[in-house]
């Protein structure tokens, strides 16, 4: 029995969000993918749009070089607006 | 070993699934202290890796074999209110064996793998399922005693080391609050009913009261993996603990119905502030795990008869992919 390929499956739960992953599955393909997505994922009217993504094709970053990889921005604080300091009694800003 | 749907342990004289206790990545025992959670792509000790497979697939086999009982009375329910719930429920159950068969893949293992070793009897799932379902009753002691059993056991899973665990374990336990009050509600309407309704209830309640303390696990002295799965995060709660707090919502809902437990030693203990309650005849699970339950066979010959009885439908849907992409400016899958 050849195995049907694994897909991702991303849920939008209202109009005005966006899609957020809720796990996977697998299906022969891309239509009974959406099919079994529906029925396993959004039982309950989770979603008001569905996604499925063949896991294969996401692109991942390293765990392994994940402190390399994002360090970079560690060392920019002033990205934040916390990092001003606003002088008393000015408001607005 | 933790327990989820009960018995993810070995009976005496079993081979018991041993983790090694040699060298943890020093990343691994950082995110453990950290109470982070550990994702698929962490480095994983060999020993962490191969416990939560087992105790993730035999919550997956549980959850797919769970369906049978209550299959068993979709065709007999008493109204067509009783039966869409029902059904409703089987299919949720359904959906919680293909959470459990998603997380237990990312550890990289196989869908198909696992329930070759189910099939061949290689894994195990819950004992609580090898016991009939002999009346409409036992619908609702199921519901209210084995689904709220496991509710107890799951909870604290829903923050267990291994993300996709503890993820699919949220989705979960949020249906499993509805299978818990249809079950309650059947107890109830059957005990506020004729006598003769009333004492099926009863009846129901005597048969699945004892195995469903039994979905804890052995005591805790007599539990050996319990404290590894501890100390990984696996496990939150001792057996005896989450049995305590178990028995403890169970009585004053046993009022409720109007229905006793099948307990003479059951009372309130003012000094421990819990109920006491009998000792579990464990030896009784015991040889429920080792296949001497009354339906054990049955069970694992429905299985692998449905299983290949679906071999036409999986052949027909890679027939039918296989001709989709064939199609001139398919896209690929
Ligand atoms: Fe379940
Ligand atoms: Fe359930």
């Amino acid at each position: 029995m050849r195995d049907w390929p694994l897909w991702e499956v991303f849920v939008r739960s209202r109009r005005g969000l966006s899609h957020v992953h809720v796990g996977s599955l697998h299906a022969p393909d891309a239509e009974m993918a959406l099919r079994n997505a529906r029925d396993l994922y959004t039982r309950r009217q989770e979603g008001v749009s569905l996604w499925v993504v063949p896991a294969a094709e996401i692109v991942a970053s390293s765990p392994d070089e994940a402190d390399a990889f994002f360090d970079p921005a560690a060392d920019k604080i002033y990205r934040h607006p916390t990092f001003y300091d606003v002088p008393e009694g000015v408001e607005h800003l | 070993m933790a327990q989820v749907y009960g018995n993810d342990f070995t009976a005496p004289g079993e081979t018991p699934a041993r983790p090694a206790t040699s060298d943890e990545p020093e990343t691994f025992r950082a995110l453990l202290e950290g109470e982070g959670r550990v994702e698929p792509r962490d480095d994983l000790p060999d020993a962490y890796r191969r416990t939560l497979v087992r105790q993730i697939a035999q919550h997956a086999h549980s959850e797919i074999i769970g369906m049978q009982p209550e299959g068993n009375w979709i065709s007999r329910a008493p109204s067509l209110r009783r039966k869409a719930i029902l059904m409703a429920k089987v299919q949720d159950e359904a959906g919680h064996g293909l959470y459990l068969y998603a997380a237990a893949e990312t550890l990289g293992v196989d869908r198909a793998d696992l329930l070759d070793q189910l099939h061949s009897g290689r894994q195990k799932y819950s004992s609580i399922f090898n016991y009939p379902t002999l009346t409409w009753a036992d619908m609702g002691a199921i519901g209210w005693l084995v689904d709220g059993a496991a509710i107890v056991n799951q909870v604290p899973l829903c923050r267990c080391s291994y993300g996709p665990y503890a993820r699919a374990m949220i989705r979960v336990c949020k249906e499993e609050s509805f299978h818990q009050r249809q079950g309650f509600e059947i107890l109830h309407t059957l005990s506020h009913g004729t006598p003769a309704q009333k004492a099926m209830a009863q009846d129901a309640v005597d048969r699945y009261w004892w195995p469903s303390l039994m979905m804890f696990g052995p005591p805790d002295d007599d539990s050996p993996n319990s404290a590894q799965s501890m100390a990984w995060g696996i496990k939150r709660f001792s057996n005896d603990d989450l049995r305590q707090r178990f028995v403890d919502m169970a009585v004053p809902q046993a009022e409720a119905l109007g229905l006793t437990l099948p307990d003479p030693e059951i009372r309130w203990n003012e000094d421990r502030g819990h109920h006491d309650f009998g000792e579990v005849d464990f030896t009784e699970l015991f040889e429920v795990i080792k296949g001497n339950g009354p339906c054990n066979a049955e069970r694992m010959a429905h299985r692998v008869r449905a299983h290949e009885d679906g071999a036409w439908v999986r052949e027909a849907a890679n027939a039918y992919a296989d001709k989709q992409a064939a199609r001139p400016g398919a896209d690929v899958a």
